[in-house]
Parts: structure tokens; sequence; C-alpha cells
């Protein structure tokens, strides 16, 4: 297993770490600082999402307490040219890439059932609620990637690459195996990021594999590994090492991200009804937030700095409460207006039945 | 300029004509390439485009069609070859969960221009999984177009209008008609893709059908002449979304529906239109509209697949029945 920070953050200098270092010797100071800082608005906006909904603001929402390394390394490491496909709990991927996690919010209240524009928003797709179902889609657009020839030049500033993001569960999935088919056929420019939280719902891991996750890479024809997903300096330096392998030419890789899911599956969910709390305190002990502002301060990082994210935090997560509730009901029109890109003539009918129907009942239209 | 061909060697001669039209078109498929499809309508294709635009996948139809999602992201316009009708339900759930609602989830910015080509239908002999009529699971489904041409003509046309819809289109290719040569009008201009068509013309009643079942529905105008009863053949060509105003012009004159399909009768697209046809013609009828179906059984062993499948004399005792009202 990849580990550049100990659990209680000292840098590490085996020889396993030894090969990824270099790639956090590259990071400057600001780029240090601002892992820490996406970490923490991640994990405040996530426990402000979470209350939203027990306030009855939002219909759902899926916590990534505990994942923040894992996603904030992964996110870090890709390059403005690349591609990720989420599932539904990559919220600080999607911050990171540029997504307005109001729209986020607006998927879990039921305002949209996408919410940003990927080309706009650092080519960071759309949620996918259907487990593993993006894994296809993200080795299609990296095959599309390489017939446009945007990959393996040997130019690393401008060559794309993908990265598809899934769980534990999901790799029991039959899309995930198909994807990992295609991607060793067809040499996709791509990284299996695989957060292995350890619980699909409520069943552990060792339902899903008998082996540990990484280790199916080989079987499907690629290179896997293992990193501690609560380091965020080893998620970030073993993404980008693979991207940047991926899109030099030399094929998909597959990385096993250990971590856990401390909250609940969903606000839906109960945890308490299948886990024990001492497994969960053992994950607490291993906080990727706090491991890491152990680290910061060993570089003499001072109170201000910590003061000032947490104030940023707090501000984030107000500002992101105040325009939720601000949210407002999406147009009638949006049932039908995006079905079908080309003209369609149930959706011209219904629409106008609708719109004299609500007309009839005096003026409901909106 | 027309030309007699069958209707396999038309469509390979539409998705030749749409690869050398538009660079971003893509075959993809199961044995498509080398071997030119199990029924040889890629033939040719792979190495007169090259193995970029035309290539063998894994063996996986989920992978096809998930795969098929991504290049159409990435702006490429992907037909997928399901190499037989039964195949088609391990890639159902990226058909009806991702691709039909790609489009809707990303609130129009982006388009799904996705053919998946599907050999469907009976009277080929062949094992189980190999004869389906699954259409209606996907004109059942919103964001999904579905259209099934029954000549050579339409095949050659109607391909290339679906590769150049922006929509996701389930294309139903009628096996048993793959070999019977008809004349493609190579110079024509497409008929509009969703629109229905009568094909012969009459007075009595009117019979509604799609794919191979057109060509059952013909012989059974032809016998019913013979007989002294006039019938008007309509062929659907389109399932979703389906043009009702030429068989509503039909009924208007004739006053009699019969709508016929290879699929089992339970929920079909055949009793959409008698739903459909009833509720915008009540005061036309003058008998109920008539369904004739397949069994709502798995298709049987091939050696019953003639009493299964709707032949002539079903069609003709369901247009006895329509008189006697």
């Amino acid at each position: 297993m990849v580990q550049l920070l100990s659990v209680d953050g000292t840098l590490q200098t085996d020889d396993t770490a030894a090969e990824y270092l270099p790639y956090i010797e590259a990071l400057s100071h600001d780029e240090l600082r601002q892992f820490y800082r996406d970490m923490v608005i991640t994990r405040r906006f996530d426990l402000e999402a979470t209350n939203l909904q027990r306030q009855g603001q939002l219909a759902l929402w899926p916590p990534s307490h505990g994942q923040e390394a894992a996603q904030v390394g992964s996110a870090r490491a890709a390059r403005a040219q690349d591609h990720l496909f989420p599932s539904y709990r990559e919220h600080s991927v999607g911050m990171i890439r540029g997504v307005d996690v109001v729209d986020v919010v607006r998927l879990m209240r039921g305002v949209t059932n996408g919410g940003w524009d990927p080309a706009e928003r650092g080519n960071f797709h759309l949620y996918t609620l259907v487990l593993g179902s993006q894994a296809l889609h993200a080795t299609g657009y990296a095959m599309g990637i390489t017939l446009d020839g945007e990959t393996g030049t040997g130019d690393p500033e401008t060559d794309r690459a993908v990265m598809v993001y899934f769980g534990d569960g999901a790799t029991s999935q039959g899309d995930v195996s198909e994807a990992l088919v295609f991607a060793a056929s067809f040499n996709a420019p791509e990284v299996f990021f695989l957060q292995n939280n350890q619980w699909a719902i409520s069943v552990p891991v060792s339902v899903q594999s008998r082996i540990p996750l990484y280790q199916r890479a080989s079987g499907f024809g690629m290179p896997g590994i293992q990193v501690d997903g609560n380091d965020v300096l080893a998620s970030y330096a073993a993404t980008r090492k693979n991207l940047d392998e991926a899109r030099a030419g030399k094929g998909p890789r597959l990385i096993e991200a250990l971590t856990y899911r401390i909250g609940a599956h969903t606000t839906s969910d109960d945890p308490t009804k299948y886990r024990r709390d001492a497994e969960t305190a053992s994950w607490v002990a291993k906080d990727p937030i706090a491991r890491y502002a152990s680290y910061l301060r060993g570089r003499g990082e001072g109170d201000d700095f910590f003061t000032a994210a947490a104030s940023e935090a707090d501000d984030f997560s107000a500002d992101l409460r105040h325009r939720t509730l601000e949210l407002g009901v999406p147009s009638t029109d949006l049932i039908f207006d995006h079905v079908y890109s080309e003209q369609h003539p149930l959706m011209d009918a219904q629409k106008q039945w609708l719109a004299d129907y609500e007309a009839g009942l005096g003026g409901t239209a909106r | 300029m027309t030309e007699e061909l069958p209707l396999a060697k038309a469509l390979n001669a539409g998705l030749r004509k749409a690869l050398a039209d538009d660079p971003k078109v893509l075959l993809m498929g199961e044995d498509i390439g080398p071997l030119g499809g199990v029924f040889r309508v890629t033939e040719g294709l792979q190495a007169e485009f090259g193995e970029r635009r035309v290539f063998d996948t894994p063996l996986a139809e989920s992978g096809i069609i998930g795969t098929a999602i991504g290049l159409a992201m990435r702006g490429y316009r992907p037909v997928c070859e399901i190499q037989f009708d039964g195949f088609i339900f391990p890639g159902f759930n990226q058909i009806t969960s991702q691709l039909a609602k790609m489009t809707s989830r990303h609130e129009g910015r982006i388009t799904m221009p996705v053919v998946i080509r599907v050999p469907y239908g009976g009277h080929i002999g062949a094992v189980e999984h190999h004869q389906e009529s699954p259409e209606a699971y996907f004109a059942h489904t919103p964001g999904l177009r579905v259209v099934s041409p029954s000549t050579p003509n339409d095949a050659y046309w109607m391909i290339q209008e679906v590769i150049a819809s922006n929509d996701p289109v389930l294309f139903f290719e009628p096996k048993s008609r793959y070999w019977h040569r008809g004349p493609v009008d190579f110079r024509a201009s497409a008929s509009p893709l969703h629109s229905s068509r009568v094909v012969r013309t009459g007075t009595e009643v009117t019979l509604v059908g799609h794919g191979a079942m057109v060509n059952v529905l013909m012989q059974a105008a032809e016998l019913a002449e013979q007989e002294g009863t006039s019938v008007e053949v309509i062929d659907l060509r389109s399932l979703s979304p389906i043009d009702y105003e030429p068989i509503l012009t039909s009924v208007q004159k004739t006053g009699r529906l019969v709508v016929a399909s290879e699929a089992p009768g339970s929920v079909n697209v055949s009793a959409e239109i008698a739903a459909t046809i009833t509720e915008r013609a009540f005061y036309s009828l003058e008998a109920p509209v008539l369904r004739v179906s397949s069994f709502d059984t798995p298709f049987p062993p091939a050696k019953l697949e003639t009493v299964y499948l709707p032949d002539a004399d079903r069609i003709l005792e369901a247009v006895d029945r329509a008189l006697a009202y």
C-alpha cells in the first residue's frame, strides 16, 4: 500500500514512498495548503447538507465524511484537460473542478436530474446513480480521445486522460468488469479510481470480493495499486503518476484507495444496524484531515492558517444554506423540453395538453 | 438510378454512404469487422473504412452500448450492432436508464446520436433467443426513437436518417427479409423518418404492421382481393413516435382496422395503436379495432414457429371478424 503520511502525519521515507515523493516535492506551499482547505470545506458543507436534509430541505444527501483525502488528492492530481466521471458521492471532486456545490444540492433536492454543464465545469461529468454505469461511459469517452489523437503524443500538458470514480460495491457490477475489459482491449487512457470505503450500504466489502480489489486489475491486464485513501498526499501522488502514465499511452490502470465511510450511506441509512462502533472509531482515529493538519503543523503552519480555513469553511456552508433555501421549483417545461433533442409529436402534444389543463384550472400554470 | 438489392445489401450501401458522408460515424459490435457481421450487413466496410471506424468489440452488449454513450459524449455517432434480438437484454440497463435519459439529464446540453441496429423477428428457424420481437420495450421508453424498415429502399434511406438523428434510435431490421430483393432508388430523397405509409390502397378494411409483418399483410390483402374484399395496407415504419395521420385517414374511409405484429400481444405496439385509434376515430369505426399477434408465450421451438407467428390466414380471420360487425 502506498502511504506517504503515517497516521500521526509523519512523512514516510521507505522505498515505496520514495517512488512517489517527487510528486509531492513538486507541489508549491500554496498547493499543499489548498489540499487542506479543500478537505475542511468539504467536511463542513457535507455536514451542512446533512442538516439541510434533516430539516426537510433535501430529499437525500450522501455524505462523503471520511473520504475527503481520497477525493481531494485524486481531483487535485487531474489536469485541466482531463475528464472525470463521478459516481454520486464525489462532492469535493466536483467542487475542485469548478462545480457550484449548490448544483449538487439541486440534484439532491429534486430540482434537477442533472445539475451542471460538464463542459463548463472542468469536464466533471454528471453524477450517475445506477452503480458502475459511468465506468462504461468513461471508457467510451477515453476511446474517443484516442480516436481524436488527443492523447499519447508525449506532452503531459495537453494529452488527455479520463478518470472514473466508483466504489467497492460497484466492483460487483457487470458494467465495471466490462469497462475494465473494453479499456484494456482499446488501451484507453483511463484511470479507474476505486474508493473502497468498506461498505456498500450495509454489506461489507468481504461480500464483494475475496481478494484485495486492486489485485483484480491484473486479471484484466492492467496495473493495479492500493493507496492509503486517508492520506491526501498518497492519493495525489498515485493519481498523478497513473494519470500521466495513462495519458502517455501506457494504457488503463486501477487505483484502490482504502478509506472509510464514517457517516451513513445516505441520510436514509442507519449504520448502527449493521456495523460496530469500534470499527468506526478505529477509522476515525485515522482521520484524513487531522493527519494532514499534523503534517502541515510539522512544516511550520501556524494557528492563523487553520483558523482561517475553518472560517472559510463556515462561510462556504452558510452561503450554501442560504442559496439552498432560495431555490425555487423548476418550470413544468422541464418535464418535456429535453427528452428529445429534436422535435417529437408526443412532447409537443402533452406539453400543450398540460398547459391547457392548468389554464383550465384557473391560472395555476407556471 | 435504381437497383434491385436484397435488404441486407441495401443496409450495407446505406451504412457505406453514412460512413463516407461523416467522419464521426463509427460502426461497432460483435463480429462486424472481418466477418462482416453474422448476417454480413457490414461486409467489406472495415476493409474500406479501416479499423478505427469499423471495429469489433469485446463480447459484451452492455459494454457496447455504454461505451457508445461515451463516444457520443465525445462527438462521435456510433452505430452499434446487436447480433440478435434476444441478445439486447444484457444492454437493456444502458439503453433504458442511461442512453434514453442522457439528453434529458443534461437538460439538452448534449445530444446522444447513437444508433442500435437489431436484427429481429422470426421465420428463420433458429434456436432460442434468435427470433424475438422486443421492440415494445423500447417504444415504451421515453427518450428513444424506434423504427423498422420493411423494404430494401426504406432500409437504405432509413439507416442514413437514423444515423443523422441527434437522438438515440433503435433500428429494428426484419432479418427474415434480409435476402429479399427490391428496388432501391439511390437518387430519391428520403421520406420523413417517422412517417407511416399506405403501401396498398383499399376501401373495406385497414391493415397495419411493421417490418416483416408488412409482407404478410400484403399476402393477406391479395387473398382478400381474390375473395372480393378490398383491403388497405399501411407500413408503420416508425414505432416511436407513431405517425397516426395515415391510419386515421384510412380508418375514416374503411371503418375497420386490424393491427398485426410478430410480438406477443399483451402490451405491445399494436395495443397502443388500437387504443389511440379508438380514442381519435371512435365515430368512424364500424367494428372494434382487432389485433393479430403471436401468443403470449416465449418464442417456441422453431418447428412450431409457423403456428406461433401470425400468417396471412390469421390476418384474414381477423378481417372476417371485423367485417362481421
